[in-house]
């Protein structure tokens, strides 16, 4: 505590560092997902080799993939835009699955009726669909997240500084009060991005909060 | 920079000796298949048991919740709250296991215990009425049903365990992690890479390995695919009545809570 009160603006400046590497990505990879996930959806063919291909990334460990980041984009080795993509992917990774049983979700006359009111594949994927899946997208976003603010941490050992610095720093200079409070506030971070999840999904399905409604 | 990982791989000096490639694998398989065994001999019989009597379920939402807890700042925690106080050889490689074996518990006790809480309560039910006892109903009906979300646990505790053994290099664990320190401090990217490559290459490599093990441990009744489960219902029923499930529990394929986060 007494760490944390004397060092304050240093770990503001690495919680806002953290929020973008955890952040960015996540948004990322919601976008990226939500077409990916929808053709999947759409075709029963395609779908176990695109569930099964994402998924394979989110097996390679988070400092493999870091390191072997520049390899592939052709970057500096500890340029935070590394760090970037393999979020990216590791959010993409969860996210396509979610978005195809969200759709999935959707119940199939919800989809008639559009069909007969007139909508096209793409607006009725957008307007009908996508609204009605969002308690599903939601809860995977809420795994994602929390499970990106700690995966971001580890990037702290190859120099890219966030909220993980505090443990490495705490840990080398064995300053307990320093690594605590790395601890605590990535909880914290992860705390408040489930919670702004909860709430925009909240504010995007009001029908589910209507008193009688029946959910 | 890809001819320098070429290069590196090509050195012989690459593979001799007790930092060689073949060392620093086999310990690192070592550490992973050590500690999986300890957490599962925790992990799997508790998760059974609190799904089988439903009791203790806050045992699970709590591990669960405890998956946010970074696993470096954990890894780390241990170390230097408890590498002082241990002699020798010991300080160094104790504490590491010990957050291992910690990382690896969640996940293969939600799968235990989600896997069992999944099975049908009419298999369980029919097991009773054929006067099974309750150590019989969990070993012969509810253990096989569970085992597509206990390899799920798995799978998720073996990737967390691999993962978290090459971050445990930096506090002097050995292991493939070895190269992504020593390349890091001597500004050495190919050996960095290199490292990097095999740590990627063993996690694939332990995951199909598991799965083709599950593909024949698991009774075939009992696999989970991918196919949407709405719509097949769907063609067997009258339409429109399988929108009585839509958006519950079962269209969505059952899962192990939360993957690690590696």
């Amino acid at each position: 505590m007494t760490w944390f009160l004397a060092h304050l603006d240093r770990v503001f400046e690495l919680a806002l560092a953290h929020t973008y590497l955890a952040g960015v990505p996540l948004v990322l990879g919601l976008l990226l997902a939500l077409p990916i996930g929808w053709l999947a959806q759409r075709s029963p063919r395609l779908r176990p080799t695109v569930v099964a291909a994402t998924g394979l990334l989110y097996t390679i460990p988070s400092l493999a993939l870091f390191v072997l980041m520049p390899l592939i984009l052709g970057t500096r080795i500890l340029d935070p835009i590394n760090v970037v993509a393999a979020m990216t992917l590791y959010t993409l990774a969860l996210l396509v699955r979610t978005v195809a049983d969200g759709l999935d979700s959707v119940p199939d006359h919800v989809r008639a009726a559009a069909v007969a009111m007139g909508y096209g594949r793409v607006s009725r994927a957008i307007k009908v669909e996508l609204p009605l899946a969002v308690p599903v997208i939601a809860a995977g976003l809420r795994v994602a997240a929390v499970s990106n603010v700690s995966i971001v941490s580890v990037a702290s050992l190859i120099g890219v500084a966030q909220l993980g610095t505090l443990l490495t720093d705490g840990y080398n200079r064995a300053l307990t009060g320093e690594l605590v409070t790395g601890i605590l506030a990535c909880l914290g971070l992860a705390l408040i991005f489930d919670l702004i999840i909860v709430v925009v999904a909240r504010l995007l399905t009001p029908w589910r909060y209507v008193q009688g409604g029946s959910r | 920079m890809i001819s320098g990982l070429l290069g590196w791989f090509a050195d012989p000096a690459t593979w001799a000796g007790p930092s060689g490639i073949p060392a620093r694998l086999g310990e690192h398989i070592l550490y992973t298949v050590v500690v999986l065994v300890i957490a599962a001999a925790f992990a799997i019989p508790a998760g059974l048991f609190i799904g089988h009597t439903g009791r203790g379920k806050w045992i699970v939402t709590s591990t669960n919740a405890a998956r946010a807890v970074p696993s470096l700042g954990l890894l780390f925690a241990v170390a230097l709250w408890l590498g002082p106080r241990l002699p020798g050889e010991v300080a160094f490689l104790l504490p590491s296991l010990i957050a291992l074996v910690v990382l690896a518990i969640p996940p293969l006790l939600s799968g235990a215990y989600s896997g069992v809480e999944a099975v049908d309560p009419a298999a369980r039910d029919a097991a009773r009425g054929m006067g099974m006892r309750g150590s019989q109903v969990l070993l012969k009906v509810e253990l096989p049903c569970s085992l597509p979300l206990l390899f799920s646990g798995l799978r998720s505790a073996t990737l967390q365990v691999v993962a978290t053994a090459t971050i445990a290099s930096f506090i002097s664990l050995g292991g493939l992690g070895v190269f992504l320190v020593q390349g890091l401090a001597g500004g050495d990217y190919p050996q960095m890479a290199g490292g990097a490559f095999l740590v990627a290459l063993l996690a694939l490599v332990a995951d199909g390995a598991l799965a083709l093990a599950q593909r024949f441990i698991v009774p075939a009744g009992l696999r989970i695919d991918d196919r949407p489960r709405g719509r097949r219902r769907g063609r067997l029923t009258p339409s429109g009545s399988n929108t009585a499930s839509a958006a519950g529990p079962e269209v969505t394929r059952p899962q192990a809570t939360a993957p690690p986060a590696n």
